[in-house]
């Protein structure tokens, strides 16, 4: 067991030994040379669509993103899923079942633009053959075997339903 | 403009997207000259965080060109070189106004408990990120800062997250001379902690790990000891065992929701969900450190809980301190080490993507291939 680091040999130890050379020392501190704000409000961002709010909060805040409004299923989810608190399973659940849906009507959208997902691309799945040969080859073996079990199991099922109930 | 677009779990591309615009008058408009992959993209990747929305673009840790300022920006001009802070702050709430950046209460509509970070799902305020050609800066009065010209680009890019998160997981330590510190994870925010611990003046080191390559790496970079938990019967013992059987005074979790190491924790957090991520780090943090010491904890988990043993902190009489980092107010300081020579953040950059081949960089750094430690992501104007 190495323990024998000596700090004489470390670059920089003890630089900040000295709490007061700590940056965050005391963790509540304002700065003489103020944070950049020069406002005592900040001024209010336009809303331009839906912006879903915590019910935590008595007012929009002074400014947010304006990434993917929410649409769709998706959205109605996410939507019901405000009406809870950040403290109640009843958000946070809504909105890990709206992400799910989100993913398929991603993949439906994709198609409605005449553009079929290039899955394995997406995945970045030629860095697993570069780099992981042996994992990349059993993985797309166990997957050719799980899509080819799909056709037999089909054809399966249909031959035993097809069979005369006496 | 080319961007990193989100498809769902483990699906990403690049894509051309409408370039941002001023949404606020001290909004400004940055041209992207580096932005990295970060552990925390790990989770939304993963499909871990709630919210997170198909066709948001990614990427909290960049630096870039001013391109264009609201009307109320007076820091900022057209051209300056800026890094920017992965927290949004309006730089006035009673947080903001205290230096709590990461805690600002005004730029997340769709949560309180979180604070506002660029290109990190809904419930972190919905904002498209730095992984594209350009990003929307919201008060850019307060959180870009110029960088100074004798600092590297690649140096700078860390600066806006993974140094000063594990500087800041030293600091919430309290690390004092003389105490042995235990750092769970070896990624990028652990190997900054380490090296952060002796500048606090630490007098032992340790790194705990899965990954060798990632134990090796930071053996050598922050000169300290590094063991791999593969190798250990049970952790928490084999950490006693080598503090003469008392524990840390400090331990710092630079792992998050997503750890290895218990398969309960892995069911119950990462595929089940039944918990807010796998709280394993946090677990052997506080059953390994010493009576009355401290656990730092920097790692990422949801928002619902986590199965930890607070019976046995409560018995210990330790002291947990957690937080997102407050870049902004690490900077000076932590270019001061830089350009004294005490760390060179850059040497833990180990890809360098172009922003087109997105996809391959995150499944790269996700499954941890060719020795991945930091994932720099360029965009075209930057290839040369
Ligand atoms: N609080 C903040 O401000 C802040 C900022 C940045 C990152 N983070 C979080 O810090 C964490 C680490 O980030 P990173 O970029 O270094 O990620 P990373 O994924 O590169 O590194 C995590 C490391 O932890 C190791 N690991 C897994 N299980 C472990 C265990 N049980 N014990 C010890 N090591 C284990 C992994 O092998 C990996 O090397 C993430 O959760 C990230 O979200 C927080
Ligand atoms: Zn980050
Ligand atoms: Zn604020």
């Amino acid at each position: 067991m190495n323990h024998e680091i000596r700090t004489s040999e470390v670059k920089g130890w003890g630089a900040d030994k000295n709490p007061l050379d700590r940056p965050a020392y005391p963790m509540w501190h304002q700065p003489e040379e103020g944070t950049g704000a020069h406002w005592i409000e900040p001024e209010k961002q336009e809303m331009k669509f839906t912006v879903l709010k915590s019910i935590e909060r008595p007012a929009m805040t002074s400014a947010f993103g304006t990434s993917v409004p929410p649409s769709g299923l998706s959205g109605a989810i996410r939507k019901f899923a405000f009406k809870y608190s950040e403290s109640s399973f009843g958000h946070w659940i809504p909105l890990l079942i709206a992400d799910r849906v989100d993913m398929v009507e991603g993949v439906l959208d994709d198609l409605k633009h005449g553009h079929i997902p290039n899955v394995f691309k997406e995945m970045g799945l030629k860095s697993e053959f570069k780099y992981n040969r042996k994992s990349a080859i059993k993985k797309t073996m166990v997957g050719a075997l799980m899509l080819g079990a799909v056709p037999l199991l089909y054809t399966y099922l249909r031959r035993k339903h097809a069979r005369p109930i006496n | 403009m080319l961007a990193m677009d989100y498809r769902g779990p483990y699906r990403v591309r690049a894509v051309q997207k409408s370039t941002p615009d001023i949404e606020h008058p001290n909004d400004a408009i940055i041209r992207v000259t580096r932005s990295c992959i970060c552990g925390s993209d790990l989770h939304l990747y993963h499909g871990l965080v709630p919210d997170t929305r198909v066709g948001t673009t990614f990427g909290h840790e960049f630096t870039g060109v001013v391109e264009e300022v609201g009307s109320s920006v007076q820091n900022l001009k057209v051209g300056d070189h800026v890094l920017v802070p992965f927290n949004i702050s309006c730089g006035s709430c009673l947080y903001c106004q205290n230096q709590l950046y990461g805690n600002c209460h005004e730029v997340n509509p769709g949560a309180t408990a979180v604070g506002g970070i660029y290109g990190y799902s809904h419930t972190a305020g919905g904002y498209d990120g730095g992984q594209a050609e350009y990003v929307r800066v919201p008060f850019a009065d307060v959180g870009p800062y110029k960088i100074p010209h004798d600092l590297d680009l690649d140096d700078a890019v860390l600066l806006t997250d993974v140094f000063p998160t594990g500087y800041q997981a030293a600091e919430m330590g309290g690390v004092k001379e003389g105490d042995t510190v235990i750092i769970f994870g070896a990624g990028p925010v652990g190997i900054f902690a380490a090296k952060s611990a002796w500048l606090l003046g630490a007098s032992r080191v340790i790194v705990i790990d899965q990954l060798d390559y990632r134990l090796e790496f930071v053996k050598r970079f922050a000169q300290c000891e590094a063991y791999n938990f593969r190798e250990m019967e049970d952790p928490v013992v084999f950490l006693k065992k080598i503090t003469d059987w008392q524990g840390a005074d400090v331990c710092i979790d630079a792992v998050g929701a997503e750890a290895a190491g218990s398969a309960m924790q892995r069911l119950t957090g990462v595929k089940l969900k039944w918990q807010a991520g796998s709280a394993i780090a946090v677990q052997w943090a506080i059953n390994s450190v010493k009576k009355g010491g401290v656990v730092s904890i920097v790692g990422v988990y949801g928002p619902t809980g986590n199965l930890i043993p607070l019976g046995n902190a409560v018995n210990k009489g330790i002291t947990i301190r957690m937080n997102q980092a407050s870049v902004k107010r690490h900077l000076p300081r932590l270019i001061e080490h830089i350009q004294a020579g005490r760390i060179k953040p850059s040497e833990i950059i180990t890809h360098k993507i172009p922003l087109e081949e997105v996809a391959e960089a995150y499944h790269i750094f996700s499954s941890k291939l060719d020795n991945c430690i930091k994932t720099i992501l360029v965009p075209p104007s930057e290839m040369h």
